[in-house]
């Protein structure tokens, strides 16, 4: 399948002003339509400045980054770029602009100038999508971590973007939280939303089609989920998944029946194909 | 030591109350309205009917009574101050005498004029706070100075600039608050000593929190820019402003009752004392 590319950065670079090394040295990669890619990498390897670049929000300082066609060194289609690809950060009380669940919803359709009749079906669709449509009236700051979280990605949602950039939007949230925000995540993609999750956890990275390991602001490693759980997470130091590692740790003390250990790789392998 | 538990200062209440329902630009009137109505009451009879008054409209907005009181807790040095001054430096006819200290009749007269005006001032606006989301607050802010615009007045940034203020308010007693447990647990000790000390030991709360909040803004700067604001653009609005009967039926009822007020003061409270 020949998908049309969202993202391509050729050669990106990006230094923040006053900083010693650059925080992108020439990075090159390719998003299509409707992938689930996880950006992986230790703190400090770019990931973050590398989902600025994709949101227009920093300008590389060398190369070009391409959104749906659009340079974003391309003053004129910053807007374009902006609507067409939505971001969720880490901390869901920095992205929070108003006091009541809808109206923070509401902020993103309203910078566009829709008539609020149009704002309120995108409201509707982006709290239900969320799991919060019964929070509508509620406080945004009386919401649980959980719910918070859920409100950014309605905000985000709510722009009705191509693609949705998620800066480690899961670190915050209890395993219940994270559960439901990555089935969500799941409805998204079934639904042909490209979604880019900036991940230190590995059992999210299982979810995805595919893994991108991001080092000292290059991609070193490219492919498949089962090919970086096959291997390739041992050569970048990743831990394996808890479950794995539950899994291993069972079955080294014998409290598993049977005593050989599976291949992973070929196991997710097995799990992206079904 | 006691923390920033329980203050509400400014802090809106969600709610489907008569006065949520009232149009904002209706609210910030009627407050105005009622600010300049408390400075032409000055009898102890005139204050009975406006605390009257603010239970009926505690009732009308379905916050309780406690709520709002407490909301002018912040405020009471304030108006301890400016009763004491008050009692201390108006001159007139003397009732008591110790040493420097000269209470005088006409001193204690005003200290209850003004502490009275203060503290349902301050109970007032706290009304016009939790019954009025901060968006709409601004929205109606906006609109009132909409006129302002033609000769340069930057009114709708203004407003985003208010919601973000508002906004802000719960984030700094949340952050004061951590930030001074944070302290008292690594042996912080912010209750004894001389004012100035303890003013001093203020400082390691007042240092992160500073940083904290600047950054915390930046953050959502950012947030905002990805949600496609842009500074003086056009925004439209989920609820858009409607000034309706009931917004004129509220200012009509709030001026009659000022006018009744100051009646009952001009006429049958005229040799009342206090």
């Amino acid at each position: 399948m020949n998908r049309k590319p969202i993202f391509s950065l050729r050669g990106v670079e990006y230094a923040y002003p006053g900083a010693p090394s650059r925080a992108l040295c020439g990075l090159d990669l390719e998003i299509a339509e409707g992938e689930w890619v996880a950006l992986v990498g230790a703190n400090g390897s770019g990931k973050s400045t590398l989902a600025k670049i994709c949101n227009a929000l920093l300008t590389p300082t060398q190369g070009d980054c391409f959104v749906m066609g659009r340079n974003t060194r391309d003053e004129t289609c910053v807007p374009d770029i902006r609507r067409a690809v939505s971001l969720v950060f880490q901390n869901p009380e920095d992205q929070i602009v108003a006091s009541v669940v809808e109206e923070d919803v509401a902020f993103g359709p309203e910078n566009l100038g829709l008539p609020s009749h149009e704002i309120r079906v995108r409201v509707d669709r982006a709290l239900e999508m969320a799991g919060l449509a019964s929070c509508r009236l509620k406080g945004s700051f009386s919401l649980s971590g959980g719910q918070k979280q859920r409100l950014a990605l309605a905000g985000a949602l709510a722009m009705q973007p191509a693609a949705l950039i998620l800066d480690e939007s899961t670190s915050m949230l209890d395993p219940e939280g994270r559960q439901s925000f990555l089935s969500c995540l799941g409805s998204l993609k079934s639904a042909g939303m490209t979604i880019v999750q900036i991940t230190h956890r590995m059992e999210e990275a299982i979810q995805s089609d595919r893994v991108v390991v991001i080092d000292s602001g290059r991609s070193v490693w490219d492919g498949t989920p089962g090919d970086f759980f096959g291997g390739a997470y041992v050569r970048w130091n990743f831990e394996e998944p808890p479950d794995v590692s539950l899994y291993r740790e069972l079955l080294s003390r014998g409290l598993l029946p049977d005593g050989t250990l599976p291949d992973v790789g070929a196991m997710l392998d097995a799990l992206c194909l079904s | 030591m006691q923390f920033l538990s329980g203050i509400s200062l400014g802090q809106f209440i969600p709610g489907e109350s008569f006065l949520h329902g009232l149009d904002p630009r209706c609210k910030i009137i009627s407050t105005f309205i009622l600010l300049s109505g408390l400075f032409m009451a000055s009898k102890a009879p005139d204050f009975a009917l406006w605390a009257i008054f603010l239970v009926c409209l505690s009732a009308m907005s379905r916050i309780p009574l406690g709520t709002i009181l407490k909301s002018a807790r912040p405020v009471l040095f304030l108006v301890a101050i400016t009763v004491l001054l008050n009692i201390f430096w108006t001159p007139g006819r003397e009732v008591f005498r110790a040493g420097f200290l000269r209470v005088t009749a006409e001193g204690l007269v005003m200290a209850f004029e003004m502490g009275m005006r203060l503290f349902f001032l301050v109970s007032f606006a706290s009304m016009l706070m939790m019954t009025t989301s901060p968006m709409a607050f601004s929205d109606g802010l906006e609109r009132l100075f909409s006129p302002l615009a033609k000769v340069g007045f930057p009114a709708s940034e203004m407003a985003v600039m208010m919601t973000i203020a508002l906004r802000f308010i719960p984030t700094l007693f949340e952050e004061t608050d951590r930030i001074l447990k944070a302290q008292v647990s690594r042996g912080a000790d912010f209750d004894s000593g001389g004012l100035l000390k303890r003013a001093r030991s203020f400082i390691p709360v007042l240092v992160p929190l500073f940083i904290l909040v600047f950054k915390r803004a930046e953050n959502l700067a950012i947030a905002m820019e990805s949600r496609c604001y842009v500074p003086g653009a056009r925004r439209t609005r989920l609820n858009p402003l409607a000034w309706g009967r009931r917004d004129t039926g509220a200012v009509s009822g709030l001026v009659a009752f000022i006018s009744l007020v100051v009646l009952l003061d001009r006429t049958f409270l005229r040799h009342f004392s206090l």
